[in-house]
């Protein structure tokens, strides 16, 4: 299981086979990547902030939560913070078990959780100036779906 | 302690951290000291239910405890992913 907070890009082809060689008995992978997507009037750039003394540890504790809850061969978590500009890759999520089942839940929490619940903050620059990105009813609301009693 | 702001709490507030010297017994006691000693902070802290609090990088809530607390971030919600 490994968590990456970095500033650097990464190569979403290279992470997923090499996580894949490393799984032992998984019949599964399944890999997410989120893309900086351009909006309507033009985006110069995305600026993504964390907090650093809280952001790994948050990270490991939803992935420590997903390896309880599902029974995964592996988990790796890359994040990236800094100035990303539009169709950069922002993070990955990957999850590999021995069924399909348990990679596609397991992938579809920790993305859920790293949305509303790993300390980041985007702001977006566009020709009408700099916003911060607001967090979404939606997405808070997601994570209700994996509420256990 | 060290308070921590980040996003546009850190924009307002004009600083990312500070140490202070308080007696505050909670998170919102905390809040409202803040907020009656400068205009920044109470713009920062109008609306408590957008914001969110970490306590020693955990995340908790306006009512808890700041005892042994060493540092107290805050920040609106996350958007990670």
């Amino acid at each position: 299981m490994s968590v990456h907070v970095q500033e650097e890009p990464f190569d979403a082809g290279q992470v997923l086979n090499k996580f894949s060689a490393q799984q032992e008995g998984a019949g599964a992978v399944v890999s997410f990547t989120g893309i900086v997507r351009d909006v309507a009037a033009g985006l110069d750039h995305m600026e993504i902030e964390h907090y650093p003394a809280m952001t790994a540890k948050a990270i490991q504790a939803i992935c420590d939560e997903a390896r309880e809850r599902w029974a995964l061969t592996g988990v790796q978590v890359i994040h990236r913070y800094g100035k990303l500009s539009a169709d950069d890759p922002i993070m990955m999520v990957l999850t590999a078990s021995a069924h399909r089942a348990d990679a596609f839940a397991a992938a579809d929490f920790l993305m859920d959780y790293l949305k509303s619940r790993a300390p980041f903050w985007k702001k977006e620059t566009t020709s009408e100036g700099a916003d911060w990105v607001a967090a979404k009813d939606e997405d808070e609301d997601a994570l209700s779906r994996w509420s256990r009693g | 302690m060290d308070v921590v702001y980040f996003a546009w709490v850190r924009e307002r507030i004009g600083l990312p951290k500070e140490t202070i010297e308080t007696s505050a017994q909670t998170v919102a006691d905390l809040v409202a000291e803040l907020s009656s000693k400068e205009e920044r902070y109470a713009a920062a802290f109008a609306d408590t239910s957008a914001l969110r609090v970490a306590l020693d990088q955990e995340l908790s809530d306006f009512d808890a405890q700041l005892d042994g607390v060493r540092e107290v971030a805050f920040f609106p919600p996350m958007t990670g992913g």
